[in-house]
């Protein structure tokens, strides 16, 4: 009986392919991770000279009406609040100030070389919300996901320039570690077990960003000194550049005002 | 071996037949006025089917044991059929089975063939990944009009509503949750925004597809007993296999007196507006 | 298609051992790579579902290897519920193709048909030797699905869409694993196409002389209305399957409509209808079950007959039933449709055509009750299997009398009873329908027979397992258990059945368990079984009149001459109580 020996080599072969061309794609995810266009050869950052560049982020016009998160489908998220859920997107201060602006250094850094942090920025799920909201990380950082919630989350980013990629999150599953490969401001993150779940991350090629804080301001720290264009991305309002220019040691000023009307 | 195998089917048979006998898993309770039809049409079908897998499972077990090969020299009966038997329960088969759809017809045509009437209540189904949205039109009587571009979950806009400039849009009411008065009848519209979808609330022998594209009517009454049960609580599931968040697609139904409802219509669209 | 090469220059050395073993036109040696090929993916498939059930029932734990298997499916061992969804997609496409469709018609019809009309080979050998290959690559693209991007696609072997066409924004698996999976079922429609012709012809022109139509095996009338309808409904989902590809591919809009917004991205298509997938992909998948089933069904009638020593109750209706069976399996595909937002009208009707459909159904096991009836029944494994397949026919077919009707319908739709009903009905019973054909024809395929003694311990345990596994699934139908949940935790009223599911579990357990018997069986048999005689079972046609196994030519340039019926066992006044198709000599009795 030699034909379903044959049959078996034949499938052997192909399982051997198979996990050969598996075992690339993983080592290809791998070196894709590393940060690509880290520009070669660049200065390094003197500590001693470098300065900063604050601010804060308003909204001028009539205070948006956020909506209610209906969570109702899911009891878990229902019992982590005691009071009605709100949309963050467009949430404004009672004196105009902007929480969850993503302020960014967009040009002027890239004579400098900023090696990726080793330290993981952490994306909790609490409450059936994204902790934080918005957040920033470096090409080739790593995003460090966990749950805190005892129900399955999903972690659906909706990049444009990097892979999509879509994974549950079982309570008692272990954290989902990820990296972005390109800059993209702002990569959109979905649950899609929670439709209402939204975090913004931004992928820059320095860490030159901060996110504006509850009272709308923000500080970023360990500026080189030099002439920049600083960004300011909101969720609702759409994005804003300026022109600042940093002094050795010295602290710049960069206030943004959103109008209604503008926007993505 | 013979005897074996005849009393495996034959207790096979009894138990199967002793389960739905003693109702040990059973239909839900029925709390919708046209459900008793739909039960009707099955215990109709259950009991028809009933005597025919009786019979055949247990002249199948019988067969197999008195016809065994005793080894004695009692050779098989030769005959090739006969068309008067092949005749009769062909014909036989035929009437039962086309019989009892036919006695189901009018159970779909209550159900399907007759519009809404005019005074039922109106509610919007929409359906997503992974979630149910629900949507009261209002005093005006009037669904405003939704747009894509707008629809936004995290801005809690799922239904892409545009309540400054829509004047029909201004007093819709969405919610997460569906409330129905009881003793009303109640039209359903479905629409999905994404992939298919279904709305089942097993309760009320309501079952339909949410088909993206499409907006598909369907409508129902909940009987007094509807309120009986769990405090008139039940669930909405998704049945329409719709993507990895398929297994927790769903919503509650609450069924309310016309008078709770009211108010609940009323603390909806305060938090709303 | 490297794999070829690779498989190829293994066996390189003697270069006859190619043109014979794997690049053969011999439709012995085809119709074995079939069966080979179908018992690789029943064995991956019921692997599948032994994960599926396990993580239904212990949605948390942790399944060892599986997180070595799918680093991100199963996470620490944790399945996701994509990854359940994959499995599910997968163990059904590979159930319903490369099991139900190609064991019991490619592989027994490629052995067995020309044999049985007495023929050197099919019509068209080139054919195939094309279509099994192009089958195998089907399998190999599916197959490579489960090592791509996110994995294999979620969206359920019948790919509904717009879920299957919009891409990997619909969840994991939809982007490159959805698009091998149509390109796998495009291969696996030609392949198809290419077999239903060659059966086809080879059935009508290459008969012997004598062996008019109705002296046919009712094996080779199974074969050849299964041809037909594959024919007629591969044709249609090929079509939909390039549709269905160019909306993922080529930016058309077939099956999507305008304005969808998937997690809150807009999609570009417009214009399409999901009901026109669900139409097209029903009017094959309904007739697909006639061909999963129709074999099995010719199968269990040929062994029924011989281990009954009793000709065939009812020839005719037989053939006839099964031609009612073929041509009414076209007019019910709306009965998968009832709440899916056809008209309700049209709706009836199909539950009219579906109902009609149970007649011949009932007219074939009326039949076989009727074969059994003052036989003299030799119940060894094979004859085991074929009354298994009776019984679970009549089980699982019963039930599809609830599913016909739409009021009723409405309460039990995709949930566990339908799980249940084509589970027993076409799953289990033609699986029975295999292995009743298994321990028949062994013998003729590989020359020795298999372990009486093992068969019937497999049967047994096979028996009662599926029972206790598919059964229940009607009870929790009943409940509106919905299928395809990766888990039942989150919906209250599905807690309270899972101690069902577990027993659910457990049985599937034993009963996958108790398949390793069949495998060593099968294997250990092929070397070691006992020598067969040319015709071990004392049966009629014409396969039992050539050497076990068969000349490469089946008949040593012989062209048999059929006198007779391929069922006269127990004629009276004749020698002994079978009579060979081509036994010249007159008998007493007819």
């Amino acid at each position: 009986m030699k034909i379903p020996r044959a049959l078996w080599v034949a499938g052997m072969a192909v399982t051997l392919l198979l996990a050969g061309c598996s075992k690339k794609q993983e080592t290809a995810e791998e070196t894709s991770a590393v940060p690509s266009e880290q520009p070669a050869g660049g200065t390094p950052v003197d500590p001693a000279t470098a300065g900063e560049i604050t601010g804060k982020v308003t909204f001028n016009g009539p205070k948006p009406k956020l909506a209610v998160l209906h969570m109702d489908q899911d009891p878990v998220c229902v019992q982590k609040h005691s009071s009605p859920v709100y949309a963050e997107d467009g949430e404004v201060n009672g004196n105009g100030t902007v929480p969850n602006a993503f302020v960014y250094v967009k040009e002027g850094a890239d004579k400098y070389t900023f090696p990726a942090p080793t330290e993981a920025v952490t994306l909790d799920q609490n409450g059936c919300l994204y902790k934080p909201h918005v957040l920033g990380i470096m090409v080739g950082q790593t995003l460090h996901i966990i749950s805190s919630d005892p129900t399955t989350h999903n972690i659906h980013p909706l990049p444009k320039n990097n892979p999509e990629w879509n994974q549950s999150q079982a309570p008692g599953a272990p954290p989902i570690d990820k990296k972005f490969a390109r800059p993209e401001v702002m990569i959109p993150v979905k649950c899609n077990q929670h439709p209402w779940m939204r975090a913004y991350i931004g992928v820059v090629k320095n860490p030159l960003y901060a996110v504006t804080g509850e009272d709308g301001t923000f500080t970023i720290k360990g500026v080189p000194p030099g002439d920049y264009t600083v960004e300011a991305w909101t969720a609702t309002w759409g994005t804003q550049d300026q022109k600042v220019a940093v002094s050795p040691k010295g602290t710049a000023t960069a206030d943004f005002t959103f109008k209604p009307g503008a926007g993505t | 071996m013979a005897l074996a195998i005849a009393l495996v089917i034959a207790v096979i048979t009894v138990i199967s037949v002793y389960v739905f006998w003693a109702h040990v898993w059973w239909l839900p309770v029925d709390v919708s006025t046209h459900g008793a039809s739909i039960d009707h049409q099955f215990m109709m079908t259950l009991i028809m089917t009933g005597i025919v897998f009786v019979l055949a499972q247990l002249g199948l077990a019988y067969f197999v044991w008195k016809y065994r090969d005793r080894g004695d020299r009692r050779p098989a009966k030769y005959s090739h059929g006969n068309n008067a038997l092949e005749i009769t329960w062909t014909t036989a088969a035929f009437i039962v089975f086309v019989g009892l759809n036919l006695l189901g017809y009018r159970s779909w045509a209550s159900m399907r063939f007759t519009p809404a009437a005019a005074d039922a209540l109106r509610v919007e189904v929409w359906g997503e990944q992974f979630q149910f949205y629900f949507r009261y039109p209002g005093p005006d009587g009037q669904f405003g009009p939704t747009h894509v571009n707008l629809m936004n979950d995290a801005t809690g806009n799922a239904l892409g509503l545009d309540r400054d400039n829509d004047p029909a849009s201004k007093d819709d009411i969405v919610t997460a949750t569906l409330a129905i008065p009881v003793n009303r009848e109640v039209e359903l519209i479905l629409h999905s925004k994404d992939v298919g979808h279904s709305f089942y609330v097993r309760e009320l022998r309501v079952h339909q597809d949410l088909v993206p594209g499409m907006a598909i009517p369907i409508h129902f009454t909940a009987s007094e007993d509807a309120l009986n049960y769990n405090g008139g609580r039940y669930e909405i599931v998704c049945t329409q296999l719709c993507g990895l968040g398929h297994y927790k697609m769903r919503a509650f139904l609450q069924v309310m007196t016309q008078e709770d409802f009211d108010k609940w219509l009323k603390q909806q669209a305060e938090e709303q507006q | 298609m490297e794999a070829h090469a690779v498989a190829t220059h293994a066996h390189a050395a003697p270069t006859g051992f190619i043109r014979k073993y794997i690049f053969s036109l011999d439709h012995k040696v085809i119709g074995k790579q079939y069966y080979f090929l179908a018992l690789f993916s029943v064995v991956v498939g019921i692997l599948l579902s032994v994960l599926m059930r396990w993580h239904l029932v212990w949605p948390d734990a942790r399944i060892p290897l599986l997180d070595k298997l799918s680093p991100t499916g199963a996470p620490g061992g944790i399945m996701t519920p994509e990854y359940y969804l994959s499995l599910l997609t997968m163990h059904g496409t590979l159930m319903v193709f490369f099991v139900l469709t190609t064991a019991p018609q490619s592989g027994f019809g490629n052995f067995l048909l020309p044999i049985q009309i007495g023929a050197e080979d099919m019509a068209f050998p080139r054919l195939n030797m094309l279509s099994f290959w192009v089958t195998f690559a089907g399998l190999v693209v599916l197959l490579s699905s489960f090592f791509v991007g996110d994995g294999p696609p979620l969206s359920g072997w019948t790919a509904y869409t717009p879920l299957s066409a919009v891409g990997s924004v619909a969840g994991p698996g939809e982007g490159t694993g959805q698009t091998l999976w149509v390109i796998s079922i495009a291969l696996f429609c030609v392949g198809s196409l290419l077999g239903a012709l060659n059966f086809i012809t080879t059935t009508l022109d290459l008969r012997t002389r004598g062996l008019t139509l109705m002296r046919l095996p009712l094996t080779c009338w199974a074969w050849f209305i299964t041809a037909v309808l594959a024919l007629l409904s591969f044709a249609v989902l090929f079509a939909a399957g390039v549709l269905l590809l160019l909306d993922r591919v080529g930016g058309t809009s077939f099956f999507v409509p305008a304005g969808l917004v998937v997690s809150d991205q807009r999609i570009a298509h417009s214009g399409g209808s999901p009901l026109l997938w669900q139409h097209l992909f029903w009017f094959f998948g309904h007739p697909e079950v006639y061909i999963a089933i129709l074999p099995g069904m010719g199968i269990t009638s040929h062994v029924l007959s011989t281990f009954s020593r009793k000709p065939i109750f009812g020839y005719r209706a037989m053939v006839y039933a099964m031609m009612a069976i073929g041509f009414l399996g076209f007019m019910v595909w709306g009965h998968h449709m009832f709440v899916s937002g056809m008209s309700p009208y049209v709706g009836f009707a199909f539950s009219v055509f579906t109902m009609a459909i149970g007649v011949p159904s009932a007219i074939k096991t009326f039949n076989w009750l009727g074969t059994l009836w003052g036989g003299k029944l030799r119940l060894n494994t094979a004859m085991l299997f074929a009354i298994g397949f009776v019984s679970l026919f009549v089980s699982g077919g019963l039930s599809g009398l609830f599913l016909a009707q739409p009021p009723v319908d409405t309460n039990l739709h995709a949930t566990y009873f339908v799980v249940g009903h084509f589970h027993l009905v076409m799953g289990v019973a033609a699986i029975f329908g295999m292995f009743a054909g298994t321990f028949f024809w062994f013998p003729k395929m590989f020359g020795r027979m298999m372990n009486e003694t093992l068969g019937k311990i497999h049967f047994w345990i096979t028996f009662v397992g599926v029972y206790c596994i598919f059964m229940p699934m009607h009870f929790l139908g009943l409940e509106g258990n919905i299928r395809r949940y990766s888990r039942f935790t989150d919906v209250n009223f599905l807690v309270p059945l899972i101690p069902l599911h577990k027993f659910m579990t457990i049985a599937a357990f034993v009963t996958a368990g108790a398949q390793f018997i069949f495998l060593f069986n099968l294997f250990w048999s092929m070397f070691k079984g006992e020598k067969a005689t040319e015709n071990p079972w004392e049966a009629t046609s014409l396969e039992w009149t050539v050497p076990s196994p068969p000349p490469f030519d089946n008949f040593a340039g012989r062209h048999p001459v059929v006198y007779r019926g391929p069922y006269e066992f127990s004629v009276p006044g004749a020698p002994k109580d079978y009579v060979m198709q081509d036994a010249p000599e007159p008998v007493a009795a007819h």
